[in-house]
């Protein structure tokens, strides 16, 4: 088994009214994702972050760290939250990024971890 | 393979001995046994070019599944290659080579494995062997403990066999959806292809490095992903198809068109991808769409012939001289179709093939059956609505129903996609010019030689321009 990352990604200056049925609709679809990962033992971790503007971004050098407000990129497109999920392969955790896509309705990003 | 001292070679050649007394002759017959001997070689070297690039992709596809590596398997199959080219200007070929590379390659990789491997590579190799039935993934670690890894070594001679199914697993490995088309393309060339990185990049006109970048990193990205290594799925299938499918006709229209470059047709792409098509159809006899874009490579490269003129210039289809046309390969698209016909599970690829048989059954262009391409192109938009379709249906109701309804027909469709497209200007000028309407014509000439990368492409256009200009 290995472990992927599965990243979302979304607009850095989206706005998200957290009272809407919009937001409800798809907190209910992601829940039951998770429900689906959990109960097929491929759930490592998972969550959503605030928008990218609450970043801070701190950095070494010459011995010194430094902070600036965040966040690190300077793109239009931030990542919003992220799954770890288990997967057997690549096309394993394709199949599981797939529906987070149709869960989340956002673009997501599979990337794997380094062998551990 | 035993070395044979008395196996008749360039150098037992008693005959050319005669007449030695002189020394003119005598120098004379050292170069003709020279020439001779050069010629041997040079024959050699083309049947080994030959083995090579037939055997390479199946044996490397092979090699992949036992070692669980691409490079590990590139680099044994190459190795085995290399103690071949040696052996065999000893010997003669033998008679199965690829089992013979395969076999060599093989060895030499348990060999290095036995001898220098860490213990976690023993272990990969280990999971190759018992992962077999579960499909092997690339680069995936293995959790299993080798009590007896000799034996299990040994075991390995039983991974020779299956070879078919090895090479359409690669046909998928190379083709992975998580791949760019570009890479698709670039890997099913380097490993099912047997090219070499070069001659990739050339074929392509990018700068080598770059397409030995584009190859590393679809490598390490299947690596890394530890994408598996066999047969999708049934469910997955048809997408996955789809995709080898496609990959194969980019690398084809790209030899049969080169986007760039100073020739029309690039013959080395153009056949490597109807032997690649000739693979999948020997490899999925049921799959209906590889049979049709087998077919359809084949009725298409039927016409290269007729394609340019002896200037090296570009010939449309309506003007090409079709006693030029390759009957035997439209003979073997035309089997393809009717077969495709007789299953009746139509797909993109067998429309297109049956269009291309429409094509080759008339004589000239005037007797073109224009209904039944039509009707084709009607059928090929319900299944794929995409505007290319359109342009092409436009083209040939303008053939059946006269330059104004073709137009109409261009109008009709979502045609607007397309206008970076430049077969879509080139096909509007054309109309304009038949519709009489020359100063359209021009400006639609412009913008597509604007758009073409292929200097034959844009001197024939500059041509239809300049007639349409003069009046």
């Amino acid at each position: 088994m290995s472990q992927y990352l599965m990243s979302v990604w979304h607009d850095a200056d989206y706005e998200v009214d957290f009272s809407g049925d919009e937001f409800q609709r798809i907190v209910a679809q992601v829940d039951a994702y998770n429900e689906e990962l959990t109960a097929a033992g491929a759930w490592v971790f998972a969550g959503g972050l605030h928008p990218a503007s609450s970043a801070t971004v701190l950095r070494l050098s010459d011995g010194e760290v430094s902070m600036t407000d965040g966040p690190y990129a300077e793109t239009k497109e931030q990542m919003g939250g992220f799954w770890v999920i288990e997967a057997a392969d690549l096309d394993a955790a394709l199949e599981w990024a797939r529906k987070a896509a149709r869960a989340c309705e956002d673009p997501v990003e599979v990337r794997p971890f380094q062998d551990g | 393979m035993a070395d044979d001292p008395d196996a008749p070679g360039p150098d037992g050649t008693g005959d050319l001995g005669r007449g030695r007394d002189e020394h003119g002759d005598r120098d004379l017959e050292r170069d003709r046994e020279r020439d001779l001997d050069r010629e041997l070689e040079r024959d050699l070297d083309r049947d080994l070019d030959r083995v090579f690039r037939r055997e390479a992709g199946r044996c490397t596809a092979t090699l992949i599944r036992i070692l669980g590596d691409i490079d590990l398997a590139e680099d044994a199959v190459a190795e085995a290659f290399a103690i071949a080219a040696e052996r065999w200007q000893r010997d003669r070929i033998p008679p199965n080579p690829g089992g013979w590379i395969t076999t060599t390659a093989r060895n030499r990789a348990i060999d290095r494995l036995r001898r220098e491997s860490t213990r976690h590579d023993r272990h990969v190799a280990a999971d190759r062997l018992h992962g077999l039935g579960a499909g092997t993934e690339i680069g995936d670690e293995a959790d299993l403990d080798m009590d007896d890894e000799q034996d299990d070594l040994d075991d390995l001679d039983a991974f020779v066999d299956v070879v078919a199914d090895d090479q359409l697993r690669l046909m998928f490995l190379c083709c992975h959806p998580a791949l760019s088309a570009d890479a698709q393309v670039a890997l099913t060339l380097r490993l099912l292809g047997g090219l070499d990185t070069p001659e990739i990049a050339r074929a392509f006109v990018v700068p080598e490095a770059t397409m030995a970048q584009r190859i590393v990193r679809a490598k390490r990205k299947l690596r890394d992903n530890h994408a598996p290594y066999r047969i999708p799925r049934p469910a997955e299938l048809p997408d996955r198809v789809a995709t080898v499918l496609a990959a194969i006709f980019l690398v084809f229209t790209e030899g049969h068109t080169a986007t760039a470059g100073d020739e029309l047709v690039r013959v080395d792409l153009s056949s490597e991808a109807i032997r690649l098509g000739r693979v999948l159809v020997e490899l999925m006899p049921d799959e209906p769409e590889a049979v049709g874009l087998l077919a359809l490579m084949l009725l298409t490269d039927a016409r290269r012939p007729a394609r340019t003129d002896d200037a090296g210039a570009m010939v449309r289809l309506a003007d090409q001289d079709r006693t030029r046309w390759d009957r035997d390969l439209i003979a073997e698209g035309h089997d393809l179709v009717r077969a495709c016909l007789r299953r009746n599970r139509p797909g993109p690829y067998q429309i297109q093939a049956a269009i291309a048989a429409v094509h080759a059954d008339a004589a000239d262009a005037r007797s073109t059956d224009w209904v039944q391409i039509v009707a084709l192109y009607d059928q090929l938009y319900e299944i794929a609505p995409n505007p290319i379709v359109g342009l092409n249906r436009a083209v040939a109701v303008a053939e059946l129903a006269g330059p104004d309804a073709g137009l109409a027909a261009l109008a009709d469709r979502a045609t607007e996609r397309l206008e970076s497209y430049q077969p879509y200007h080139a096909a509007r000028a054309d109309l304009f010019a038949r519709a009489g309407r020359p100063a359209d014509a021009v400006t639609a000439y412009d913008r597509a030689i604007e758009l073409t990368a292929n200097p034959a492409e844009a001197a024939f256009l500059r041509r239809r321009r300049a007639a349409v200009a003069d009046g």
